[in-house]
């Protein structure tokens, strides 16, 4: 669903005027937009609320690793990859998720519920390894664990 | 607050509001850093409250603190009954109920449980 | 339920019982019984508390006190002076407890005897949502003390004094960095906190903002005081969801109690604090990257000179500082230079806080002097390596720190000894890993990081990382040759000389420290053997997706 542009337009208004606050409204726009990412309107909005070139915007969007300029998924997963967490098997549990959600890092399921980002330290590194699902942090995993976890979020989005 | 003396006074008045206060019988504290909420503490939080209005114990007061640098051992939950702390580790939803039971009602801790018991590596 | 007004905690562990726990129990329960006090204290059997190397060993309670090393004979002053008369029998207290506010037996742990809480010390103690439980721990009581006694000169040369080094990697003094900024022209000046941690391997500022954000505050209003800033940000990176909450609630309750805003604390000093998210980019946590990125651009490195403390946040004077850095400060102001020059090392003053990962049997966070060796710290604190495998390697200061070997493991903590091995204390990151890892594959993993957050302005580090990436894949493929190896120094060398910011200049090092202390195991991979058997495995590297 595409919304009315005033509406997209509103919620960034508080941010305009403010020094710095570009920044502000991309993650305003991300955050309530139904498909977790910055659409190429979004992109054009923010420019001429600014008053800057597209280019800058679009340069700054695609800078910061916690925007996304392609529709992705209800639930966005990131598994860090690091070494931390690569030591104490970070890579099969990427593997494993990758299985059970049938793609690969990068990647969207078919439902649209769930994006698999491979992601660098996520700052919890006494709990690897760990992956964060959306602001949620899940530590000490282990692969077994993946199937039930990802079921809470199924059944949460059927209710 | 409008100045040093004022601050003083006012953790004066805190200690002073420590020590006069009923304080519950019993405390349990649960670690709610990202660390510890990443390895299940909500989920810790939750029995610990589902089990206490269970059994209708509302003199323990449940409270939060944050990491103590013990992730790996997460969730950490803390109990203390009289004075006494109990640093528990690895604790889950089943695990919390146990400790409400034992420890809280009976006062018999759960000493395999105890972190000092985690320090030696996961059991 | 029964009550009883105090416990006495006695070890009946298999390997105290040597040393004689029953009978001291034995000894114990009758004084009691002579003194009639056996309805009031509770004698209580518990597990062994692990340190049987102080011989018996009892705990009291409430006040957690514990005796060692002791004897039958003992046990008439434990009563009849600690359990009749609340004194304590100093003589066989063996430990302190002021490292820990905790009134538990965890402090005799060798998790916590080891380690000196400084800038930890509320850490999973006060509840960080109340600014009661801060001031009730003796918060803000520094920056009273600051506003009231001292000029703003005064408090840069105490800071001076201590020694004070950034805890954010690079060391430099922050009493110089201060001064810099506080001769600087300019209005207004800006006092912003380095949140943006995103060394692999490193928690600890994440900890902090968590678990004591009023020390945050607090550090920041006594920074700014010292520097003349009157507006201070917070730039917390964008993933620390729980730190950001945190952290905007007590400034707004610092706000709401006259802490923060026009007059702090009454006096004529103005200030406030603003928290800003970033957005998800390593190079950010350098610090005229992260300006850029407070300004709402690119976070890109600007060149450096101007330095931000002439020409930082929208072109006037800046400070940056390591939220590690500025939690210290209070204690500083409280306790003096000198006290703080007591601790740590000559060159190295205070105590570090390392997050300690990878193969060890602790892993989590800790503080401790500066100095302290790396067998200490993984064997004692850290409690050794799991499954009984041996030691290999230890990563200090996150990625682009080095790596250092078994014969490193006395060398002690602090900035100097680890950068003359040519590795660095860096944020604090301890990454132990043992002898089932690849030294090669873990250089690959480490450089598929610096591909990934190179930012891209500067030519030797775009091309460079991606580069060296692809040269050290070639060798745990078992292709790599001697051309290789003579590329490979050459492109790091280029690198570190040429780089704009430390992210190019220091993402050679986990390879030139691979090559200078693992050079046998290097070596064998360019005759096909990986000697840990993680290379090789038919499908190029693992990394690769």
């Amino acid at each position: 669903m595409i919304e009315a542009p005033n509406k997209r337009s509103a919620q960034i208004d508080v941010f305009v005027g403010q020094p710095g606050g570009m920044l502000k409204a991309l993650h305003a726009l991300q955050s309530q937009s139904e498909a977790n990412f910055l659409s190429p309107a979004d992109i054009k909005l923010v420019a001429s609320k600014f008053g800057v070139p597209v280019a800058k915007v679009w340069g700054t969007v695609t800078f910061y690793s916690l925007f996304a300029t392609t529709p992705r998924g209800r639930h966005i997963i990131r598994v860090c990859e690091n070494a931390p967490c690569h030591v104490v098997g970070a890579s099969d549990i990427l593997a494993a998720l990758e299985q059970h959600l049938k793609i690969r890092a990068g990647g969207t399921t078919t439902d649209g519920l769930f994006t698999l980002e491979a992601t660098s330290c996520l700052g919890v590194c006494g709990v690897a390894p760990a992956i964060m699902i959306d602001s949620t942090v899940y530590g000490n995993l282990t692969k077994e664990q993946l199937p039930a976890l990802l079921a809470e979020y199924r059944q949460e989005a059927q209710a | 607050m409008k100045s040093l003396n004022e601050l003083k006074s006012l953790r004066e008045r805190l200690e002073k509001g420590q020590q006069l206060a009923e304080k519950p019988l019993r405390t349990i504290i649960i670690g709610m850093g990202t660390c510890g909420i990443a390895a299940g503490a909500r989920g810790v939080l939750l029995a610990i409250m589902d089990e206490l209005a269970a059994k209708n114990l509302s003199d323990t007061a449940v409270t939060q603190t944050s990491c103590i640098g013990m992730c790996e051992k997460e969730p950490l939950v803390e109990v203390v009954v009289e004075g006494k702390s109990t640093l528990y580790a690895y604790v889950n939803g089943e695990k919390a109920r146990r400790i409400v039971l034992s420890h809280i009602i009976n006062g018999e801790p759960v000493t395999e449980w105890s972190v000092e018991r985690a320090l030696g590596g996961r059991v | 339920m029964k009550y009883y007004r105090a416990h006495v905690l006695i070890c009946s562990g298999s390997n105290c019982a040597i040393k004689g726990c029953q009978t001291i129990k034995d000894a114990l329960v009758a004084v009691l019984n002579k003194h009639e006090l056996q309805s009031e204290i509770k004698v209580v059997d518990t597990g062994c508390l692990g340190w049987c190397e102080q011989g018996p060993s009892m705990v009291i309670y409430p006040e957690g006190v514990m005796y060692s090393r002791l004897k039958n004979s003992d046990m008439d002053e434990i009563v009849t002076e600690h359990l009749l008369k609340g004194r304590f029998v100093h003589r066989l207290m063996t430990q302190s407890t002021d490292t820990l506010g905790l009134a538990s037996p965890l402090n005799m742990t060798p998790f916590f005897q080891k380690q000196r809480r400084v800038v930890l010390k509320n850490c999973g103690l006060i509840n960080p949502e109340r600014l009661e439980d801060y001031i009730h721990a003796g918060g803000y009581t520094a920056l009273a003390t600051a506003l009231d006694k001292y000029a703003p000169e005064e408090i840069i040369a105490m800071v001076l004094d201590a020694g004070l080094r950034g805890r954010g990697g690079a060391g430099f003094l922050t009493g110089k960095k201060w001064s810099y900024t506080k001769a600087a022209l300019g209005e207004p000046k800006y006092l912003i906190c380095n949140a943006d941690e995103g060394e692999p391997g490193t928690f600890k500022d994440r900890l902090i903002l968590e678990g004591d954000p009023h020390l945050i505050v607090e550090g920041m209003a006594i920074a700014a005081y010292a520097i003349g800033a009157s507006k201070g940000i917070i730039y917390v990176r964008g993933e620390y969801d729980l730190s950001i909450k945190r952290m905007e609630q007590a400034v707004l309750q610092a706000r709401e109690n006259g802490i923060l805003g026009e007059g702090v604390l009454g006096s004529g000093f103005n200030f406030d604090i603003e928290v800003c998210a970033g957005a998800g980019a390593y190079v950010c946590g350098e610090e005229t990257a992260l300006i850029e990125s407070i300004e709402g651009n690119r976070g890109e490195p600007r060149f450096k000179p101007p330095y931000p403390a002439e020409k930082g946040l929208w072109g006037l004077p800046t400070c940056v500082n390591n939220v590690e850095t500025l939690a210290n400060i209070p204690a500083i102001i409280e306790n003096s230079p000198t006290w703080y020059r007591s601790l740590g090392t000559e060159n190295s003053p205070g105590t570090k806080v390392f997050t300690l990962t990878g193969n060890i049997t602790n892993s989590g966070l800790i503080e401790v002097p500066m100095g302290i060796t790396l067998r200490e710290i993984i064997y004692d604190i850290g409690g050794g390596i799991p499954q009984g495998r041996r030691f290999k390697m230890a990563q200090t200061g996150g990625t682009s720190g080095g790596c250092l070997a078994e014969e490193h493991l006395d060398l002690p903590m602090d900035y100097d000894s680890l950068a003359s091995h040519g590795s660095s204390l860096g944020s604090g990151a301890l990454l132990i890993m043992d002898d089932s890892h690849c030294i090669l594959d873990l250089t690959h993993c480490f450089l598929k990081f610096f591909v990934h957050e190179s930012c891209g302005k500067c030519t030797p580090c775009r091309e460079g990382t991606p580069a060296l990436y692809k040269l050290i894949g070639k060798m745990t493929a078992g292709q790599g040759n001697q051309d290789d190896l003579e590329l490979i120094h050459r492109l790091a060398r280029t690198m570190q000389d040429s780089s704009l910011c430390a992210l190019g200049q220091t993402a050679p090092v986990p390879v030139l420290s691979a090559f200078r202390h693992f050079w046998p195991e290097v070596e064998a991979h360019m005759t096909g053997n990986c000697l840990a058997h993680k290379c090789f495995s038919g499908r190029g590297s693992k990394h690769d997706h």
